[in-house]
């Protein structure tokens, strides 16, 4: 497979079709958005959005995590205009979604959660097409530029239903971006793509974030929202839990651990541990559950020695995003 | 005020004629022949005993009715099967994500409908020529009632392809109203012959007008006023327009 590469190959200009409208401070902004679906043919109506107001600053990468079921894809939908919002306003690169629909469409780019290609149409001709739909003049199109940049230039005129899932992402992508939308949305981008690609799509992210493109993207993998985003979003049954800097959402976990592994196992905790907290996890390793920043470690491996414990080896964990995720999700339901 | 995205609007017309070229042998070639096939058994097997009709002889008098069936049924498959295989493979995003309003989305779709059921109309003309002598009578009338014909199926196709889910539905409209509409409105026989009530009840029918008007055009007879053929055309088409832009600017069956 090749590789998704030159930098230098973009456009760092703003789209033409954009170019009316001035540079806003949010990139999406949404507010109070309310979306039930009706129920049919006797299921029930499904509340999936309540009172969403969430802001994405220009210039983010931005994560939106959450369960399935959490409604990541109906509040990007209802941005992209696929889906009708029941309440509330959607604001995309300033521009009101009711207001002006076309103008806010023009200003982003959707790769939506499902791959969906017209098998007619092979790599070059989607792009052609697409970039034609968004009424970019041909003299202004990009097609050779971004099948280069996304590896499909040797895929240009195949038949869609020989490309790969991988390359068929890609393609995705490349609709998406035809018309360099300030804004680009992706729905799990990564789903279903191997390391080797994942890593690439992350370092392509990052170069059009460079470049001054805000993207808004949503995916399971905490890892890749850790790596990729500088904010993060938690949905949670239709509801934003969390909202803030990855920094912010990682510091907010005040619990650490430390484990201390000791060389004799021990039948009863020492009253001097047991007042630091310490819990057994295994007659040779005591747990200490403690808030960062405090001195506990400095106590605990104090007073272990003082009791006559031999330590033989001590280790700290960390919290991570999934325990930040799994503690406000589980507050959900 | 948002400017009309011109480019889009040609982009998705292209994309609706590139997508019937490309399989013209199924789409242009198969209704050709079959009209053919419908003037063979009932022009030249049956018509031979008939009586002549409207003032021309039976293969004259139902040529022009032929081929606008052929128009008619070709201008709604376009339409209808576009929206529904885009709905269906799912790549209909693409055209809701475009900046294209419901007037634009409607006039590339149209379009494309129209210049399907006037391609296989031309060519079932030229076709049907080659046995009977079409005389032409008034071409600007034809082209009239050829392209409001055309449109106003295409308009109907839009309908019907935004209301079918899957394509059982898209059938089940093709079988059941399409096809008794454009094969008993005069195509095959003059509507001014029908025993009561079935004469009162055809002029109501639309469809009639349409195929009448048509053969006006050709063969010079009509069996009702010119304008009010006229005015049929032009108010059919003007009620469909308002409904697809109105079912387009909703998201009827299209967003969520
Ligand atoms: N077209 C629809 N009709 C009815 N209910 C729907 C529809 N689309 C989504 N839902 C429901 O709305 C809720 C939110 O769905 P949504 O697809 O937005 O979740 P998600 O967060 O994207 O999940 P995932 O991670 O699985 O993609 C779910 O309960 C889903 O069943
Ligand atoms: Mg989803």
């Amino acid at each position: 497979m090749s590789d998704i590469a030159p930098p230098e190959a973009l456009h760092p200009s703003r789209p033409l079709v954009m170019a009316e409208v001035d540079e806003p401070t949010a990139a999406i902004e949404v507010n109070g958005l309310e979306k039930v679906y009706p129920g049919a043919g006797g299921r029930a109506a499904k509340h999936a959005l309540k009172r969403v107001s969430l802001t994405i600053p220009r210039g983010s990468i931005f994560g939106l995590l959450g369960p399935n079921g959490a409604g990541k894809s109906t509040l990007i939908n209802i941005i992209a205009g696929l889906v009708r919002k029941s309440g509330g306003t959607a604001r995309v690169w300033g521009v009101d979604i009711d207001e002006q629909p076309r103008t806010a469409r023009a200003a982003i780019g959707v790769v939506p959660q499902e791959l969906t290609l017209d098998p007619y149409f092979p790599a070059r001709a989607a792009l052609e097409l697409q970039a034609g739909l968004f009424g970019i003049p041909k003299a202004a199109r990009r097609t050779d530029e971004l099948l280069e940049v996304l590896g499909l230039a040797d895929k240009a005129t195949a038949p869609a239903r020989s490309l790969s899932g991988g390359m068929r992402r890609r393609l995705m992508i490349g609709k998406a971006l035809v018309h360099n939308p300030p804004v680009l949305v992706l729905d799990e981008p990564t789903a279903g793509v191997d390391v080797a690609l994942r890593q690439q799509l992350w370092e392509y992210a990052r170069l059009l974030n460079r470049r001054g493109t805000t993207i808004l993207l949503t995916t399971h993998y905490l890892q890749e929202a850790e790596a990729l985003c500088d904010r993060i979003a938690i949905l949670a049954d239709g509801q934003i839990v969390a909202n803030d800097t990855t920094d912010a959402l990682l510091r907010g976990v005040e619990d650490q651990e430390l484990l201390v592994d000791v060389a004799a196992p021990l039948s009863a905790i020492p009253n001097e541990l047991r007042a630091l907290g310490a819990m057994l996890a295994t007659p040779q390793c005591l747990v200490f559950r403690y808030a960062q920043g405090s001195e506990v470690v400095d106590r605990v491996l104090g007073e272990a020695r003082s009791a006559g414990l031999r330590i033989t080896g001590v280790t700290t964990r960390q919290p991570d995003l999934e325990e930040v995720f799994l503690r406000l999700v589980r507050g959900v339901k | 005020m948002e400017g009309v995205n011109w480019i889009g609007v040609a982009t998705l017309y292209r994309r609706e004629v590139q997508r019937f070229l490309a399989v013209a042998a199924q789409t242009v070639g198969g209704p050709v022949v079959s009209a053919l096939l419908f003037l063979t058994v009932f022009g030249v097997a049956l018509g031979r005993h008939a009586p002549a009709l409207g003032g021309v002889s039976y293969l004259v008098f139902i040529a022009p009715g032929l081929v606008m069936m052929a128009v008619l049924q070709n201008a709604f498959a376009n339409t209808s099967s576009s929206l529904l295989v885009a709905k269906v493979q799912g790549n209909i995003v693409d055209l809701l994500l475009a900046p294209l309003g419901p007037g634009e989305f409607l006039a590339g779709l149209a379009l494309g409908g129209v210049t399907r059921g006037l391609v296989v109309g031309m060519l079932t003309v030229l076709a049907a020529a080659l046995f009977v002598s079409l005389p032409l009578a008034n071409p600007v009338l034809c082209l009239f009632y050829a392209v409001g014909g055309a449109l106003a199926f295409s308009l109907l196709g839009v309908v019907g392809g935004l209301w079918a889910q899957k394509m059982d539905h898209q059938a089940a409209v093709t079988n059941f109203v399409i096809a008794p509409l454009t094969l008993l409105s005069g195509t095959f026989y003059a509507v001014s012959t029908l025993p009561e009530p079935f004469r009162s009840i055809a002029y109501l029918d639309p469809v009639f007008y349409l195929v009448n008007g048509f053969r006006y055009g050709i063969t010079g007879h009509s069996e009702a006023p010119p304008l009010v053929g006229i005015l049929v055309v032009l108010v059919v088409n003007i009620l469909l327009g308002i409904l697809c832009h109105r079912l387009l600017a909703s998201g009827w069956r299209l967003r969520q």
